[in-house]
């Protein structure tokens, strides 16, 4: 089974085909295309409500589309979810849950173990690697409600890292993180990106755009634009995602970018 | 009294059953128990087994048996049906999930009352036992019950071992575990059929109204011990079955105690116990700390005080007065127990009277909560 990125061909990691979710009756994506090239770091982006995080789940096969269809790496879901990895909003868990960082990373082994099989070993070790690629690995037998926030979304980037993926989707990593671990894993997403991944991120701060990312898309309900950031990410882009209510202007100017880090639920 | 239990154990056939089956009963329901409080749906425990009271009854009513398997099997799809129907309310009608659950609690053991008083007016004697699935009653389990709660109970337990791994996931992320390709829909049945298998096992012993507490009391008590799932779970089924056993017991030996309430009290023992003691969660150590941390600022504060006094005089060792302290701190803290705690540590020392100084170990520290104060100022 050959996919387009070993082949050499101009490799489309996730293909988005006329792609709409509707939640009681009220859409919340409508007629999405979407080509995400393989190898970049994207940034989804949009106000609240705008359908990121749907649009994630739409590509994980989490919700049903109304209409519409996900390839990825030319392949439907079903085929290709064991190089697809999935970082989950932090706040989706219950962090109290009685277990240790070391057995949430050892989860995503979970895909490569099968039915019953229990980790083994191997499995442990490559947790370890994922945890000390975080700087976690000293936490590794602690329990998950003794991390900080910043800890916790590490920990959860650690299990996407040993799922070893070819595409990675992150539902704001970003979110609740001080600025040190915010740095930790922006190297490493690019790290990914290095390593020939594709990673796509929903994104919050307008400001760190350009500088984290090389590929974006602008969504509010409807696609807005995608491409790289060089050309699709100036103001009337962002005016049209957002509204004309908020000032951008965060490249060409002083002033700052005002809407971000409202956390979004949806 | 208690003495002789332990023999009859061994010898009386009515105790060897009680026992038994309280200590499989008490075991199955805490050990899936945990998953039901770990998916918050220790209400829908409770509305299940209020609800299974008319699958009881009707299962008597239709075969005329008294055979636990029947009256259980009956139970367990009665206990389908009503979980069936609380999610039917909730996805079509606007009720929201906390009323749905009473609603179909309520109707569904009205239901069973109605039947069973129905049931009982009827001159046919074998009705008469029914009504001891209300409270429970250990002192009728006889080894049919034992034999049929160890099959139904060995076989839970090893569907929650097999899928061990799934079963984790899926209580803990769930989006994750859909990501990954789990039928995360199917291990919900499944969990939830577990937790029916718990209730219904322990109907006989502990009846229908205070079931729920079997399920629910020891996952709350065992996750107050423990941080590992798999640890919780088996303490879960040890407390169960302790709790079980005991006031099985209790209630075989007394006249006229009715066991389920006779259990519940051993549980509320345990659980009280746990939340009070268990180390790191227990609510007394919870105090201990923060006694003992606000005890510790307050002798740092008087020891920053007593260091700075130090310093705007030459002599260091004339001492300063307690007055000056009680001036600087004003009223903050307790001034007299702080220096007795610094004296205690060896950082401060009286000179005479009421006049105190520090010692060189407490000058150091003072130091260096200093320096530590200007490094915090400094990352701020």
């Amino acid at each position: 089974m050959m996919t387009s990125a070993e082949t050499g061909q101009p490799p489309v990691a996730i293909a988005v085909r006329d792609l709409t979710v509707a939640y009681n009756d009220q859409p919340v994506l409508w007629d999405i295309d979407l080509d995400v090239p393989a190898g970049v770091l994207m940034a989804i982006v949009g106000p609240n409500g705008a359908g990121k995080t749907t649009l994630i789940k739409a590509v994980l096969n989490l919700v049903r589309p109304a209409a519409g269809s996900v390839e990825i790496l030319g392949q439907s879901y079903r085929q290709s979810r064991d190089k697809v990895g999935y970082v989950p909003q932090r706040g989706s868990v219950d962090w109290d849950f009685p277990t240790s960082v070391l057995d949430v990373v050892q989860m995503g082994r979970y895909g490569a173990l099968g039915w019953i099989r229990r980790p083994g070993p191997r499995d442990r070790e490559l947790a370890l690697q994922a945890l000390e690629k975080v700087s976690m690995r000293d936490f590794a037998d602690r329990q998950i409600s003794q991390l900080s926030g910043g800890q916790q979304q590490r920990v959860f980037l650690a299990r996407a890292l040993v799922q070893d993926a070819q595409v990675y989707l992150m539902d704001e990593p970003f979110q609740g993180v001080d600025a040190t671990t915010e740095r930790a894993i922006i190297t490493l997403l690019k790290d990914l990106r290095t390593a020939g991944k594709t990673v796509v991120c929903v994104h919050h701060d307008l400001q760190t755009v350009p500088d984290y990312f090389d590929w974006v898309a602008l969504l509010n309900v409807r696609k807005i634009a995608s491409g790289p950031v060089s050309e699709v990410y100036n103001d009337t882009n962002l005016r049209l995602a957002y509204g004309g209510r908020v000032a951008f202007l965060s490249r060409d100017s002083a002033a700052p970018a005002t809407a971000q880090s409202v956390p979004e639920e949806d | 009294m208690f003495p002789e239990v332990f023999t009859d154990i061994y010898s009386d056939y009515t105790i060897r059953n009680i026992t038994l089956g309280a200590t499989v009963l008490g075991l199955v329901s805490g050990s899936l128990g945990t998953f039901a409080v770990l998916r918050r749906q220790s209400l829908l425990g409770d509305s299940i087994s209020h609800a299974v009271l008319p699958g009881i009854i009707l299962a008597f009513m239709l075969t005329g048996s008294r055979d636990p398997l029947i009256l259980i099997l009956g139970a367990a799809i009665v206990g389908w049906l009503a979980t069936l129907s609380i999610m039917a309310i909730v996805n079509t009608t606007r009720i929201k999930q906390d009323a749905s659950l009473a609603l179909v609690l309520s109707v569904f053991f009205g239901f069973g009352m109605v039947l069973m008083t129905f049931v009982q007016r009827q001159p046919d004697a074998a009705a008469a036992g029914l009504s001891r699935f209300l409270f429970g009653q250990a002192a009728a389990i006889i080894w049919d019950d034992v034999r049929t709660m160890l099959i139904i109970g060995s076989l839970a337990l090893a569907i929650l071992f097999v899928f061990w791994k799934e079963f984790k996931l899926v209580v803990f992320d769930r989006a994750f575990a859909l990501s990954l390709g789990m039928p995360v829909q199917r291990f919900d049945v499944l969990l939830t059929s577990l937790l029916v298998i718990a209730i219904v096992i322990g109907l006989q012993t502990v009846g229908v109204i205070l079931m729920s507490a079997m399920v629910v009391t020891p996952a709350a008590a065992a996750r107050q011990w423990s941080d590992r799932l798999g640890v919780v779970t088996i303490l879960a089924g040890g407390f169960g079955a302790l709790a079980g056993v005991s006031g099985a017991l209790i209630s075989a030996y007394t006249a006229r105690m009715p066991t389920g309430p006779t259990i519940v009290i051993c549980l509320t023992a345990i659980v009280l116990f746990s939340l009070i003691l268990a180390p790191n969660r227990g609510l007394l150590w919870a105090w201990v700390r923060q006694h003992r941390q606000s005890r510790d600022i307050r002798s740092r504060v008087v020891l920053g005080d007593l260091y700075w006094l130090s310093q705007q005089h030459e002599g260091v060792d004339h001492g300063h007065s307690m007055a000056a302290l009680e001036a600087m701190s004003a009223g903050r803290v307790a001034v007299d127990h702080g220096l007795e705690d610094l004296e205690r540590a060896g950082l401060a020392q009286r000179i005479d009277g009421d006049h105190w100084t520090l010692t060189e170990k407490g000058r150091q520290l003072a130091v260096s909560d200093l320096n530590d104060e200007d490094q915090d100022q400094r990352d701020a």
